[in-house]
């Protein structure tokens, strides 16, 4: 029974450590941005890796979930006569929720695990050692050009999702569906809000390319030399994102709309 | 350099104590490392060889004892210091190190483009004569992923040159070697050694190949030097034990047998119980 | 030249990044209709605003003039105060102008109303709306529905 408590005991001080060291970690990380300032060539490389090469399954993905949105809302809304609010609706979902989240989670799968395997490898074949050897910092050199890279596309990614679906959205729904074109767009510009939709989406899918770019970097940077250590390193980076952004999306839904 | 650093020890090692979590790596470990020579240091896998060459470089931190570099105390340096320091020092990897996303040329071009604001032109200079000394200058386009291990091995060595260090660390060089590449790396580091001028470490447990360009050898086991001298010193000691390592002898201090009951009554007694 | 290619790429992401956002901003959501301080406010106290909330419109005759900027609870004359926000461009409403609240549709939310008055005078910054219509509060239509029925 006590074994089981010290057990116990040291799991959580080990997660505590791991904690305390991410953010060691973030902050060496933030220190390191000034010289990625005068290395663009780097972070644009890695704005490439990470952000257009996520480009394709984001705008699929945008474009099947408003398609899938205006299937959906059109059979929920035609019953209580409210099909033109069809816009609304699906530009809300999106802008709101779905494109921060959404996005955000396809960006964990796609780009930060992708990332927690580079980082990892580099590590188990003793290259970020070999660097340091070299007098070459790995976090300035390795980790904060591709830190930045997520914190940019994210956003980006975003956007583009909620863009594209709400042109999915407005092709099922009035090329489909037959909701009447001028009122799916004039009450959704009725409705949707610059500052309180869209920059709060804005400011969501920021928050999130944080902390989806930093689980990623640091679970590579903090990984098991092993390849059995990167795999785990890579699978951690996929889950405890998106436990992340979940989590995040309800905190930040709350106080930011909450009180309407 | 004037003549009395000529003298001084390049790195001076003072009761080195490090552990690891429970485990004692080094316990009291004194050392010198003379200028312009081969330093071999061996011992059997696992007693932190290559924990000795990180705490060199000041990756680790030593819980006492001093670690002197060319007259500096590594660990007490400033993060900026240290990295002064440690593009003087060169250092080889058992696996070569070389970033995978890089050309062989890019690779040895790595320390130049980061270190420096060399011209392109004097740094494809630069690169293409340290691939000549190590005798790849033809392979200056193929990717790591294309070399062998020694191939790997050579071009981390050109990348290791390309700042002129005072100094070279070899961790383990010969480790899984063909012959054949094997010769190729030891006439390498020989060479390398007397033409720059450099101080080389090396760090294995490959006696015959190390012995035969060491000017000194440090013998470590269970963290404490067993031993140093010249290798014709090694090869008269009365140490059994050293004996056994040196020669590689299959018994002796080190015992074949893994501790067991007596032969004869294990048999018999396989019959009593299950 | 890899390089560039690279370069070319991420420019590409980018700009596709922000005209996604123009698009969103511009005909997704209101920035076209009204900017915060583009009008001048005037005031009309109701007893009851039911569903009105801020940021709801304000129309006349079904075209929308402004919206509501703030619903606030005064406290002496235990009635609720709606502060209008009307575009600058409509600065000719007579100062018997009526507000009534109203719904959009069976379900939709609810919106002020103007209906102008005959006055010379004209609404200003701070001017008062005196002549209100309180919202529809469907309990009352239908206690008052089942209070004639049970009269009949």
């Amino acid at each position: 029974m006590l074994d089981r408590v010290q057990r116990l005991g040291r799991v959580g001080i080990a997660m505590l450590e791991r904690v305390g060291r991410g953010h060691v970690f973030l902050g060496n990380t933030l220190l390191g941005t000034v010289s990625v300032m005068a290395r663009l060539r780097l972070l644009l490389q890695q704005i490439y890796a990470v952000g257009v090469l996520s480009l394709l399954i984001i705008v699929v993905s945008g474009l099947f979930v408003g398609m899938v949105l205006g299937l959906q809302g059109y059979n929920t809304l035609v019953d209580f006569g409210a099909e033109e609010s069809l816009g609304v609706m699906v530009a809300l979902s999106l802008v709101r929720e779905l494109g921060p989240v959404v996005t955000a989670l396809l960006f964990a799968g796609r780009a930060g695990s992708a990332l927690t395997a580079e980082i990892g490898l580099m590590k188990a074949t003793e290259q970020l050692s070999g660097m340091e050897m070299m007098a070459v910092d790995p976090i300035r050199r390795i980790i904060a050009p591709r830190f930045w890279a997520g914190v940019i596309s994210m956003p980006v990614l975003a956007a583009i999702f909620s863009a594209v679906g709400v042109l999915g959205g407005f092709f099922v729904g009035v090329g489909l569906l037959g909701v009447d074109d001028g009122a799916f767009w004039s009450q959704m510009q009725a409705r949707v809000d610059l500052t309180d939709d869209i920059l709060n989406g804005v400011i969501k899918s920021l928050v999130f390319g944080v902390v989806v770019t930093w689980i990623a970097v640091f679970e590579g940077y903090d990984a098991v030399p092993t390849s059995e250590g990167v795999s785990r390193a890579t699978t951690r980076t996929v889950v405890h994102s998106a436990l992340a952004v979940l989590g995040l999306d309800f905190i930040l839904t709350a106080l930011m709309f909450g009180d309407e | 350099m004037g003549s009395d650093n000529e003298s001084t020890p390049l790195i001076q090692i003072r009761g080195l104590s490090f552990t690891r979590g429970s485990r004692v790596i080094f316990d009291g470990v004194d050392m010198d490392i003379q200028r312009g020579k081969v330093t071999a240091i061996m011992g059997p896998s696992g007693t932190g060889k290559t924990t000795l060459l990180r705490l060199i470089g000041g990756q680790l931190r030593p819980q006492r004892g001093t670690i002197t570099v060319d007259g500096q105390t590594v660990h007490a340096l400033s993060r900026k210091a240290l990295y002064e320091m440690r593009k003087r020092m060169g250092m080889l990897f058992q696996s070569g190190a070389l970033l995978t996303d890089m050309s062989v040329f890019e690779n040895v071009a790595f320390p130049l483009r980061e270190h420096t604001r060399l011209p392109e032109s004097m740094i494809r200079h630069l690169v293409l004569m340290k691939l000549e000394s190590v005798g790849l200058r033809g392979a200056r386009d193929l990717m790591p992923s294309e070399l062998s291990g020694g191939m790997a091995r050579r071009v981390a060595l050109a990348r290791a040159i390309a700042l002129d260090p005072m100094m070279i660390m070899y961790d383990e060089p010969f480790t899984g070697q063909d012959p054949i590449s094997m010769g190729v790396l030891v006439s390498l580091i020989h060479t390398l050694n007397d033409a720059l001028g450099l101080t080389s470490i090396i760090v294995s447990h490959d006696v015959q190949e190390t012995a035969s360009i060491a000017d000194y050898i440090y013998v470590i086991s269970e963290g404490k030097v067993v031993e140093h001298g010249t290798p014709e010193q090694l090869g008269q000691t009365r140490s059994e034990w050293v004996k056994q390592f040196m020669n590689g002898l299959p018994d002796g201090p080190v015992p074949f047998h893994y501790p067991a009951p007596e032969y004869l009554e294990d048999l018999l007694a396989g019959g009593a119980h299950a | 030249m890899q390089s560039r290619v690279v370069e070319i790429w991420v420019g590409i992401f980018m700009v596709a990044g922000i005209a996604a956002l123009f698009f969103l901003s511009m005909k997704v959501s209101n920035l076209n209709k009204f900017a915060v301080d583009e009008g001048y406010r005037v005031t009309a106290t109701f007893e009851n605003v039911g569903g009105l909330k801020v940021r709801a419109p304000v129309s006349v005759a079904g075209v929308r003039v402004g919206r509501v900027e703030a619903i606030d609870y005064d406290m002496t004359s235990y009635h609720a105060v709606v502060t209008l926000n009307i575009d600058r461009k409509y600065d000719k409403f007579p100062d018997d102008t009526s507000a009534s609240i109203f719904t959009s549709g069976l379900l939709g939310e609810q919106y002020v109303s103007l209906e102008p008055g005959g006055s010379d005078q004209v609404l200003k910054e701070g001017s008062r709306i005196t002549i209100v219509q309180d919202a529809v509060i469907m309990e009352q239509v239908i206690g008052q529905f089942l209070f004639n029925k049970a009269a009949e």
